[in-house]
């Protein structure tokens, strides 16, 4: 006996927490993964990516209303279809910003993040207007509730399931288009030295507004899928954006695998203390070993060795 | 500063009537000063916003940012209050007329606001603030400029204000029948406290704890805080597994909430079976969380809408009439619509406007024809209400079970929970 629980009990909640661990790193490396891309490609701290993720979350909310009403049959798979639907909708409002907004501020970094806070906010505002100030409830299938039990206690959630297995393949479509397509080449090209890829004929901007495009897209998917976990309002993308911030600049600006590295120790740590102090404490405990390990590897877990 | 008297007897003479006709349309009028028009210059002579035609108000509520999901409810209810107060002829005579700002969710702000309405518009009173910490941030501008507040939502308590009228309930009122209620229908043993970390769940949470451990002799096997806007809850959840405490006690608030819920239910946590009270989850709040995910779990609270009773049967078809059938009435939008009344009551017992007078005349006003039921105005400037646990159903209403047979005296400063 430990703590007063039997040896039983301790195993399987140790198994349920390394669960509950797992998810948390699902959710942030999810969070994380379209900011990172922007991040590490542009250099512009996209401010209103929490807004892009709710976009995604509103569309999700549309489209489940869509097919409750049009095609009730097919109502088992909406998920699948909003998740495509959101990717489109940020992906496409982000080429649009990118146009717009973004291309006109790459010369005055600073300015990004004051004109991205500003777009947050206009996007709060609109999603206030069109959708009202309440939060909207997200249904989901049937099949995506509840828990596969294994064991009397260990019970595992299949919505966290659903979010581990989207992530991984996000993630690894992420990893494919950065290392094997010619998109990815050349991101990798701009990331380590723009001028010199402009001289030998890579159109720059074009892969930065591809980059945008594509971040807030992935933003828009994570957005949908949060709506299994969380609540869909004009704001909630508030909630997301600090532990993104914390999981990109932790992890390095400007590597994929710095992104996988920070959102897995962050969200462990957080879990593990969680478990073992209160919600707050643990909060407090995690961001002062981030603040910690920053001031001992400023640029992050993993960054680039490049000349400068 | 001069005051417009009524200069023509066909002036006075409408009032008259519009007076008289507001007595027969409502039995609600307090019985000195039914019908009567009196000059302005006698009933407000420290110089509000006060004509022999009008009198303004003034409402004061989140309408954009973070805050706008709750205190749209509140706001849709004072203006259909005032609606109604000036259909049953006005105040005194007198039409409302309201002027509306916005608080934005920035206490700050709040406080700016509430001196302009007070200094600038000068309100007679004014109807407003959600947050305690929007409450705190106004009120040393309402005892400066001696303004007269209506705050609707219900709070942690340990506050009494000589310019505040707390239309809600206070902690006490809320927290100690709903976890007699649980004891006895539940025979519940050991309780889980988890709460939203700020003033209001720490200190309802202290109250609750005090309450099991000294007054119920049970006992508390966990209590835990998140930050506001936390959404991941899974750790929680298998320490709940691991405790199995008889009961949940839930304040968690905003977005945090929707995410509880729904992670409890994907945790296998059927609370038709574990039994979950909270304090903190209207019928608003279920919009966002889903009927689906907090089926069965308890709130214990002075409202519901299923509330079955002739004024709230009004109350609801009213509401939906102006403001849609779709939209949902909560336990603080309930109270929000309290205090336009409470106001044109306590106004026509004092016969005045001024505030100092109706500070006073406010204690013993008692609304017959709250939604709730009936309400009355303790000499702590709270109001004697009903407490009554709910059980929520799939389609984000509750069932009343249980109403408490005694108005619950407000007590904001109780003796033995601090």
């Amino acid at each position: 006996m430990v703590m007063g629980y039997s040896l039983g009990e301790l195993s399987s909640i140790f198994a349920m927490q390394a669960f509950a661990g797992l998810i948390l790193f699902s959710v942030f490396l999810l969070m994380a993964l379209g900011l990172a891309i922007i991040f590490g490609q542009m250099g512009v701290i996209n401010m209103a990516h929490g807004e892009f993720m709710i976009l995604g979350a509103y569309m999700t909310y549309l489209t489940s209303h869509g097919f409750q009403t049009y095609l009730p049959g097919a109502y088992a798979i909406y998920f699948f279809v909003a998740m495509a639907i959101a990717f489109i909708a940020s992906g496409a409002i982000g080429l649009a910003v990118e146009w717009l907004l973004i291309r006109h501020l790459y010369v005055r970094p600073l300015d990004t993040l004051l004109a991205t806070w500003g777009l947050s906010l206009i996007m709060q505002q609109a999603f206030r207007s069109i959708f009202g100030a309440r939060e909207v409830g997200v249904q989901l299938p049937d099949w995506m509730m509840g828990a596969l039990s294994v064991t009397d206690v260990i019970e595992v959630q299949i919505n966290g399931l659903f979010v581990m297995a989207l992530t991984l393949i996000i993630t690894g479509i992420v990893a494919l288009l950065l290392f094997r397509s010619t998109w990815g080449l050349q991101v990798r090209a701009v990331v380590t030295n723009r001028t010199m890829s402009g001289a030998v004929g890579i159109d720059t901007r074009r892969i930065d507004r591809l980059t945008f495009g594509l971040g807030c897209g992935i933003a828009g998917i994570a957005g949908s899928a949060f709506t299994m976990i969380g609540s869909t309002g004009p704001t909630a993308g508030q909630l997301y954006i600090v532990d993104t911030f914390l999981v990109v600049v932790f992890g390095g600006a400007q590597s994929l695998l710095g992104t996988v590295a920070s959102a897995l120790t962050i969200s462990q740590s957080q879990s593990t203390l969680e478990f073992f102090l209160s919600g707050s404490m643990a909060k407090v405990l995690t961001l002062l070993i981030v603040i910690g390990l920053l001031m001992l590897r400023p640029q992050g877990l993993f960054a680039l060795k490049v000349r400068r | 500063m001069s005051v417009k008297r009524p200069t023509d007897l066909s002036l006075s003479r409408r009032q008259l009537l519009v007076g008289t006709a507001a007595l027969s349309a409502s039995a609600l009028v307090a019985p000195h000063a039914m019908g009567e028009t009196l000059p302005t210059a006698t009933v407000n002579t420290t110089g509000l916003a006060v004509t022999d035609t009008e009198v303004t108000v003034g409402i004061l509520h989140s309408v954009t940012g973070t805050m706008s999901i709750s205190e749209t409810g509140s706001v849709q209810a004072e203006k259909l209050a005032i609606e109604q107060i000036n259909a049953a002829g006005g105040v005194l005579g007198r039409k409302i007329k309201f002027i509306q700002e916005d608080g934005a969710s920035d206490w700050p702000t709040f406080a700016e606001k509430a001196k302009k309405l007070l200094v600038q518009d000068k309100c007679a009173s004014v109807m407003g603030c959600w947050t305690s910490a929007s409450r705190k941030a106004v009120l040393p501008v309402f005892e400066q400029y001696n303004g007269m507040l209506y705050y609707p939502t219900f709070y942690e308590g340990l506050e009494e204000s000589k310019n505040v009228i707390y239309t809600g309930q206070e902690a006490t009122q809320q927290i100690i029948a709903g976890l007699d209620w649980v004891q006895k229908e539940k025979k519940a043993n050991t309780f889980y406290l988890l709460g939203s970390d700020y003033i209001w769940p720490r200190t309802s949470n202290k109250i609750a704890r005090k309450h099991i451990e000294n007054k119920l002799k049970l006992k508390v096997v966990g209590e835990e805080y998140f930050p506001l806007g936390h959404t991941q809850f899974n750790s929680v959840i298998n320490k709940i597994k691991l405790r199995k405490p008889d009961v949940i006690y839930a304040i968690i608030v905003g977005g945090s909430n929707v995410a509880f819920y729904k992670q409890l239910k994907a945790a296998g946590i059927n609370l038709t079976k574990q039994t979950l009270m909270t304090i903190s989850v209207t019928e608003d709040e279920i919009d966002g969380i889903g009927g689906e995910n907090i089926i069965g779990a308890y709130a214990c609270m002075k409202y519901f809408q299923s509330l079955d009773n002739p004024n709230n049967k009004k109350f609801v078809a009213a509401f939906h009439k102006l403001w849609g059938d779709k939209t949902v009435i909560g336990d603080v939008t309930q109270a929000a619509y309290l205090g336009p009344w409470l106001w044109k009551l306590t106004v026509e017992k004092a016969g005045s406007f001024d505030i100092d007078k109706i500070a006073a005349a406010s204690p013993g006003v008692e609304f017959k024809g709250a939604p709730e039921g009936y309400v009355r105005i303790h000499k702590n400037h709270h109001l004697w209400s009903k407490t009554r646990v709910g059980r929520a159903r799939t389609d984000g209403q509750y069932d009343v079970i249980y109403e408490t047979a005694e108005l619950m005296e407000p007590d904001p400063f109780p003796k033995g929970y601090q």
